[in-house]
Parts: C-alpha cells; structure tokens; sequence
C-alpha cells in the first residue's frame, strides 16, 4: 500500500500541464460554443452541453484547484455534497411540472 | 524536564499514513485534524468555496423551476445575447468573449501559484495583476452586456421577448456572479502588492493579523479565482446555450 507523510505539501507541478490543461479550456469552450453557433437542436445539444461542462470543470477542479492530488478525506468532503444537490434537482423537475400542470389546467395555455 | 520533552508536538513528520480508502476513513477517524497535509487556511477556502456552491446552486435550480413551469416560452438567448457586428447579427458572441477572457484569467493564475511556489516573487505578483486586469476586462463586458439588456427594456419583472422570469433570474445569476467576480480582482490586487513587496520573502507580518504569511496564499487566493470560473462554466452551459 502506498503510503504518504501527513505534513502539508506544497502543490508544485510542471508548468508544461498548466499549459496544455489551459489549451483543453479553450477547445472545450470553442466547442460549446459551436454548439450554438451551429445550431444544433434537441438531445444533442443537451448532451453536448452537458459532455463539455462536465469536462471543463473536472479539469479546472482537478488540475488547476490541484484536486487530483490531494487527500481523499478532502476530496470526497468537497466533491460529495455538491452531488446531492441533484436529489434536490429531482425534486424541483417533480415541482415544476405539477406547477405547470396546474396553471394549464386552471388558467389554459396563454395568460 | 525528561518526561515534558517527551509530550511535547514532535517537529518531525508523524507516522505515514496510509493513502485511499483505507486513509480516507483513518483521516476521518475521531480525535484527529481530518486535512492531514492542507494548511487550515486552504481547508477553510475549501469549505467556503463548498458553501458557495450550495448558493450558486440553489440559484441554477431557481431558474430552473422557473423556467420550466412557466407557460409562456422562454425568450432565445442565443438571439437575445446577440451582438449586430458589420451588419451581421453574431449569436451570444460576446459571452464567449467573456468566456474565454476568463479562462485565460485562470490560466494566468494557475502560472502565478506555480511561479508562487518557486519563490519568484516578481513573476507572481505580475501574473496575478494580469489575471486582475483580464477579472476586471470580463466585470467590464458583463456592465456592457446589462446595460444593452437594460436599454432594450429588460427589466426584473418584464421583457419585450417572453417569460417575465428571464429578467429576474438573468440580474440575480449574473449578478451575484459579477459581485464574485469583483471581490476576487480585490482579493488579487491586495495579495499581489504583498508578493510584490516582498511580505513573503522577509516573512513581514500582516497588518491585520500580525502573523506571517507564506506563498500559499498565493494557492489560496487562486482556489478562489478558479472558483469564479468553474461558476462560470455553469452558468455558460445553463443560462447561455440551454
């Protein structure tokens, strides 16, 4: 098992990662960008979307907040919470639908 | 005396500790700091961070409920962010500007910690004024952006183009994400002039605390600013391309 000293370490990395990490920023903003400009519609877009934030925040969290190397007793403290804000998500999808069935219901399509 | 030298912190590394799973329960067992090798100053940049989070989140999900119980259609953003350029209506072209000004801004940060971190206090001080300037170029666009929304009759409560939420939930997202954004080009002005001057290098104490300060606040600092960005990511799939 690998083992690891417990006293505070200083996150020294090439600068060569930075780099290149920072240039996959600028592609995946481009990209998320073209999904716009090309006016790509439906779940592609929303896959699309979604692929590509994913992807820039994992690499901002991971690489350059140094998330990859630092203890899991951290990682998990900071990454977990933020998850389970999509249980809150399900909640508000079931909300919202029932609030726009009502107001269908009551007050038909247009105001 | 023997027995007093016995008890006292040893200077040295404690025992090793084991890393993964089986260190992540060691590390969260009682009776023990949990951060094992994170300063308390950058834990606590962590959980600040984590409770902002919670409050960029909960802003995401307002928008959210709104727009998807709303019966009357959500006004295009990619239209409504339009920019007329030559003649030529460019769709949201000035929010991928202000996309990429700041993740240029977090690259230039994340090469301040590192130059932080070899102790070269000028390039440091200089990347972090840079990274201020390109924070204060993005707060620049964002009052341009609200005031051509604002003149096009915007408004909290209406807009020429559809739902009334838009209005609400575009000053309070981007607000509270421009305040962000400010407080962080203060943040970096304030610890680039102690780089610069050297408050790191002749461990001068701080004015407010009387402590000493080292290049981790330069980390610190970053944390913060990165933060922003990741914020951003957020709001530029959520708001923006939705």
């Amino acid at each position: 098992m690998a083992q690891t000293a417990t006293h505070t370490e200083h996150q020294q990395h090439p600068i060569k990662l930075y780099l290149v990490v920072w240039g996959l920023l600028f592609v995946l903003s481009l990209f998320s960008y073209l999904v716009d400009y090309l006016h790509v519609q439906g779940y592609l877009r929303w896959t699309l979307i979604l692929l590509f934030m994913v992807l820039k925040a994992g690499l901002i969290v991971a690489i350059f907040m140094h998330m990859a190397w630092e203890r899991l007793a951290l990682v998990y403290a900071v990454l977990l919470p933020p998850i389970l804000v999509l249980v809150f998500v399900a909640m508000m999808v079931s909300e919202a639908n029932y609030t726009l069935f009502t107001r269908l219901a009551s007050f038909g399509a247009a105001p | 005396m023997h027995e007093s030298a016995k008890t006292k912190p040893s200077a040295t590394p404690a025992l090793p500790r084991p890393s993964g799973l089986s260190g992540f329960a060691a590390d969260w067992a009682s009776d023990q700091r949990t951060f094992k090798n994170v300063s308390w100053g950058k834990a606590m940049m962590w959980i600040f961070l984590l409770s902002d989070t919670f409050i960029f989140g909960c802003f995401l999900l307002a928008y959210m409920t709104a727009r998807m119980s709303t019966t009357v259609p959500w006004p295009n953003p990619s239209e409504v962010f339009a920019l007329n350029i030559g003649g030529q209506e460019v769709p949201l072209i000035l929010i991928a500007i202000m996309t990429f000004v700041l993740i240029s801004s977090s690259g230039t940060m994340a090469m301040a910690v590192n130059f932080g971190y070899r102790r070269d206090r000028r390039k440091t001080a200089a990347l972090m004024l840079l990274t201020a300037l390109f924070g204060a170029t993005f707060v620049g666009m964002q009052a341009f952006e609200w005031t051509k929304l604002i003149s096009e009759g915007v408004r909290p409560w209406e807009n020429p183009w559809g739902a009334a939420q838009f209005g609400s939930t575009f000053f309070m997202i981007t607000g509270f994400h421009g305040t962000h954004v400010t407080f962080g080009v203060i943040f970096l002005i304030i610890i680039a002039r102690k780089v610069w001057r050297g408050d790191f290098d002749q461990e001068r104490r701080g004015f407010f605390t009387s402590r000493k300060g080292n290049y981790e606040i330069v980390e610190i600092t970053g944390l913060y600013w990165h933060f922003v960005d990741l914020v951003w990511v957020f709001i530029f799939a959520f708001f923006y391309l939705w």
